[in-house]
């Protein structure tokens, strides 16, 4: 019996050190590093955030460092994997605070993960600039919790924006079954009637299914005007797909979920036509060249697809802004205090991200309105702005 | 039920002789685990690994009765642990119901459930009874995955924390004696259900289910209340994590997280109450250490089930234990 | 109305082809081990990603389909070598344990190998829908069904008519007896395991342009080809073509007139159901247990 008690203190020991060398990272460093927290979802259904998310914030990271980093200290990060699982990404963020001890973390690619560490950062009194896009995040204002992705409701509102001027106004939903599906759906369902739409159908389908036409073929009997498919990953795929399949000829429109070259490539010919929200990182030359956003987006999108070769992503560039976020705020307080870094992160004003420009207050910690999306429309294979 | 419970008491009162019985020692040992780890812990996040640990091996010691001694498989008891959360939660959250009182409801609700599910499928076999196993829980995840109304949907729902006594229990210091005294007392119950009558008529049902029958032995009736009680240790464990984490998804009723479970208790040692500890403990703390690994962690994880499954078949605990020559653990 | 309905059967048969493919794959291995091969769907997974690449790095479809099959054969083999075969006189329980780490495994290499990213494949004969009174299916679909009846007979014929599938048959009715009459159990085990990656290399290729193929394809498509499986009667290969299209019929017909949300949930209900009565699956031959 004692050898089963000391197998297993050994085991906690062991484990202890083992963690501590792999946690510790390189050769001790003459002065403290900054540590910027993260937990992100690089696998599992998410990945198509998270990966991104963590190559861009390793990217920049590097790139500060190379240039002598911030402070005459160097940045360190900290970087784990949730999957996706809320619980994980408690647990990670508990590491983040307790064991790595970091200064601030830009991390929580959805909005399950975000939640699971609101509690947590609020306690610990550290800053975190979440990468999800439920407008449930900032909304009751959280002391300690910011956020760079536009909100699943202001895509709705720029998707009934356009509507309104086609003089479409009844709208029939599609979505998914995971969490940003299903909180996109909400918002649209509730602020539609602001917007003068009324929705007709409200069909479903499973994230990992591979026909939709079934719920497409109701849409069509339901009267609709135009659809909306609030969804995110190969879902909105599929659903365009079988859209064309079935011989739908109404306007089509897709969340700013899928914002991206793989979404067009996978639906093929049927995405013709297709219009959806997105951040103008995804276009930057089509920005007129008075627009203070294009540098900014040309550059990212120059440095991220020469060092990954591969096409660029709406989420990177919210990491991207989450940590130039902190990056300046660190510039501007000249220290790593906690609560001075939340201060000024609040105070940011004019950034120009590759989201929009943010402008941030007491009571809005987002700090991007509608004209940060621009309406996009695929042409030919490519998209084109819609004026 | 009314024979477990008759069975509690009988093992209450044999107190005196069970001292020297050898099964104590290993109670002994895993209190004195329990006491002794803060020592270890020199930090919150150590903390919460520790509760987690807990709380998992709380769902396989039952899990494990069912498995390792009943012999039946279960690839869905993920959705107890989840209804446990739920029940808890709900009526805590949205119904201002308090939750020292809204836990107990809960987990006896789950054993109604599953004593009501528990009556058609125990009559399954093998790999039927996997399957319809694995279809309730994916049903379950489903239906608290829908009904966001009253559940939150995909991205689950706040919990509030538990509160005894007028004291609201906070802290992961408090949490960790609360669940390694839960941990403890299913052990405990665990150990004296083998012991009694009931332990006895599940290792005739497991080694053959025909032979017991023909002995006397209401197979029905036994299955039925290890798979009870196995969903009521789930429930609390999942309970309890609601509370603790203050939050719950439906990612909890996953057949994911239920392969998981059945992956600790098998890896552990089946028809083994330590070896479904040791399985807890191990695959509780093994993903956190191979975090660095990255990219890697998946593949290296799959690795490592697949090498001590080939060269410990029995599970780590048993396999173990006959070559250092333990008899009987 | 009327092609409203005959869309969802049409919907549901072509999902419920995907599946039939994975279930076939199930069943062979059951037959050969008694054991759930959680790691099927990875065979599939596998078999699309190499096609994937294949095609990506300029072969024709007609050369890049066998070599992707035959990708999966190859991971299929080295499994049942490197994990199953150490392992065979374990208990079944320990068996799937050790295909569940098989299947994280090569999930995992997977992940590092490719990535992260959902990939397709170009419809073998083009895109355009085909019509049947007012329902639309894409030729790919046909493809599939076809596929899965061509897999069937080819099937049928190797287990009923050559002699290492007969030997094939004997070891999955009563292994010692096999032996006792000279049949080399490990070499059926080891074959069993090439033909179910085959049978899933072949469903990823052929699903990948409906369907799409990923690094974690394999997840659901694992679970509800096991469904189908065990619908149909585990072990049976028309039963698992049958359990396939129904499960596919149960969950086109359930978002059709049901509900599109609580489909799955639908189809695993009748799923559970047809259990309760049938326990064998609907196919299933009835097998008696010695006491």
């Amino acid at each position: 019996m004692r050898f089963m008690t000391s197998i297993r203190a050994f085991r906690r020991n062991g484990a202890l050190a083992l963690a501590g060398a792999l946690l510790g990272g390189g050769p001790a460093l003459a002065q403290e590093p900054i540590r910027i927290g993260s937990f992100l979802s690089v696998t599992g259904p998410a990945a198509f955030l998270g990966d991104p998310e963590q190559k861009t914030l390793e990217m920049v990271i590097e790139r500060i460092n190379a240039e002598g980093g911030l402070l005459g200290r160097k940045l360190q990060l900290v970087a784990y994997d949730d999957a996706g699982d809320a619980e994980k990404a408690r647990t990670f963020a508990k590491r983040l605070l307790e064991q790595d001890k970091v200064d601030v973390i830009v991390g929580g690619s959805t909005t399950g993960t975000t939640m699971a560490a609101v509690a947590l950062v609020e306690a610990a009194g550290t800053p975190f600039i979440s990468l999800a896009g439920a407008v449930v995040i900032i909304e009751p204002v959280k002391k300690w919790v910011f956020k760079t992705p536009h909100t699943d409701r202001m895509a709705c509102e720029k998707i009934f924006v356009d509507l309104q001027a086609r003089k479409l106004g009844k709208v029939a939903l599609i979505s998914g079954s995971g969490g940003f599906d299903k909180s996109m759906r909400g918002e649209c369902l509730k602020v539609a009637p602001k917007y003068g739409i009324e929705i007709t159908a409200d069909e479903t389908y499973g994230a990992a299914d591979t026909d939709m036409t079934a719920q497409l073929t109701k849409i069509r009997a339901s009267g609709a005007q135009a659809v909306l498919n609030a969804g995110f990953g190969q879902g909105p795929a599929i659903v365009t797909r079988n859209y064309q399949q079935v011989g739908l000829t109404l306007p089509l429109y897709q969340s700013h979920g899928v914002a991206s070259k793989e979404y067009v490539k996978l639906s093929g010919p049927a995405a013709e036509g297709v219009r959806l929200p997105a951040a103008a990182l995804l276009v930057p030359d089509l920005l007129p060249g008075n627009d203070p956003q294009k540098p900014v987006v040309t550059a990212y999108k120059r440095d991220y697809e020469a060092r990954f070769k591969t096409d660029v992503s709406t989420f990177g560039g919210h990491a991207y802004d989450g940590l130039m976020l902190v990056v300046n705020a660190i510039k501007r307080t000249g220290s790593t205090d906690k609560a001075k870094l939340r201060d000024a992160i609040e105070a940011t004003r004019g950034y120009v991200g590759t989201g929009g420009v943010v402008n941030m207050s007491a009571s809005d910690h987002l700090g991007l309105d509608l004209s940060a999306f621009v309406m996009l429309e695929v042409k030919d294979g490519n998209w084109a702005m819609v004026k | 039920m009314a024979q477990a419970a008759a069975t509690v008491f009988r093992g209450l009162s044999g107190l005196r002789q069970w001292a020297a019985h050898p099964r104590t020692g290993g109670m002994l040992a895993l209190a004195a685990v329990i006491a002794l780890l803060p020592l270890a812990l020199s930090n919150n996040y150590f903390y919460e690994i520790a509760i987690l640990v807990a709380l998992n091996a709380i769902v396989c010691v039952g899990l494990n009765l069912l498995i390792g001694y009943a012999g039946q498989i279960s690839l869905g008891h993920a959705g107890f642990f989840a209804l446990g959360g739920y029940g808890s939660a709900i009526p805590s959250a949205s119904h201002g119901w308090p939750p020292w009182l809204a836990l107990p409801m809960s987990c006896a609700l789950v054993g109604l459930l599953a004593y009501i599910v528990g009556r058609p499928t125990l009559r399954l076999k093998g790999h039927t009874l996997a399957m319809a196993t694995l279809g309730l829980g994916i049903i379950i995840s489903i239906v608290l995955s829908t009904e966001d109304r009253i559940t939150g949907g995909p991205d689950g729902m706040a919990v509030p924390a538990l509160a005894l006594f007028g004291k609201v229990i906070r802290g992961e210091s408090t949490w960790y004696w609360i669940c390694g005294a839960a941990l403890l007392l299913s052990v405990w119950l665990a150990l004296n259900l083998i012991e009694s009558p009931t332990g006895r008529a599940l290792r005739a049902l497991h080694g053959s289910e025909i032979a017991a029958e023909t002995l006397g032995i209401d197979s029905a009736r036994f299955k039925l209340q290890v798979f009870v009680i196995s969903a009521v240790f789930a429930a609390i464990a999942g309970a309890l994590t609601a509370h603790y984490a203050g939050f719950i998804t439906p990612a909890k009723a996953s057949f994911m997280h239920s392969v998981e479970l059945v992956i600790m208790v098998v890896f552990g040692g089946m028809a083994s109450i330590f070896g479904a500890v040791v399985g807890a403990v191990v695959l509780t703390t093994l993903p956190q250490m191979l975090t660095a690994l990255k990219d890697y962690e998946m593949m290296v994880f799959g690795a490592v089930l697949i090498a001590t499954m080939v060269f410990f078949p029995q599970g780590i605990v048993p396999t173990l234990g006959r070559r250092l020559g333990w008899g009987g653990k | 109305m009327h092609s409203q309905w005959l869309q969802y059967v049409a919907s549901g048969l072509t999902v419920g082809a995907i599946y039939a493919l994975v279930a076939l794959g199930f069943s062979i291995i059951f037959n050969a081990s008694g054991a759930i091969n959680f790691a099927q769907g990875e065979f599939v997974m596998i078999g699309g990603m190499s096609a994937v690449t294949l095609v990506g790095a300029g072969l024709p479809l007609a050369a890049a389909l066998p070599l992707a099959i035959l990708a999966a054969v190859m991971v299929g083999l080295l499994l049942e070598k490197l994990a199953i075969e150490p392992a065979r006189h374990a208990d079944t329980v320990t068996l799937i344990i050790i295909t569940i780490g098989a299947s994280l495994l090569l999930r995992g290499i997977a992940q590092v190998l490719w990535d992260k990213r959902v990939h397709s494949l170009p419809a073998f004969s083009g895109d355009a829908p085909l019509r049947f009174m007012g329902a639309t299916v894409l030729p790919q679909s046909l493809w599939v069904l076809g596929g899965a009846a061509l897999a069937v007979a080819a099937l049928s014929w190797f287990f009923g008519r050559t002699l290492f599938g007969k030997a094939m048959l004997a070891t999955s009715y009563n292994p010692l007896a096999a032996r006792l009459v000279g049949i080399n159990t490990r070499a059926v085990l080891f074959a069993s395991f090439g033909l179910a990656a085959m049978l899933g290399g072949l469903g990823g290729v052929l699903i990948a342009p409906i369907a799409f193929t990923s690094y974690d394809a394999g997840i659901m498509l694992g679970l509800k080809g096991f469904a189908a499986a065990m619908l149909g009667g585990l072990g049976s290969f028309s039963g698992a073509v049958l359990g396939g299209l129904l499960l596919g019929l149960a969950e086109g017909l359930g978002a059709g007139f049901v509900s599109s949300a609580y489909k799955d949930a639908i189809a695993f209900v009748i799923i559970l159901g047809v259990l309760f009565f049938l326990p064998r699956g609907l196919l299933g031959a009835g097998r008696s247990d010695r006491v």
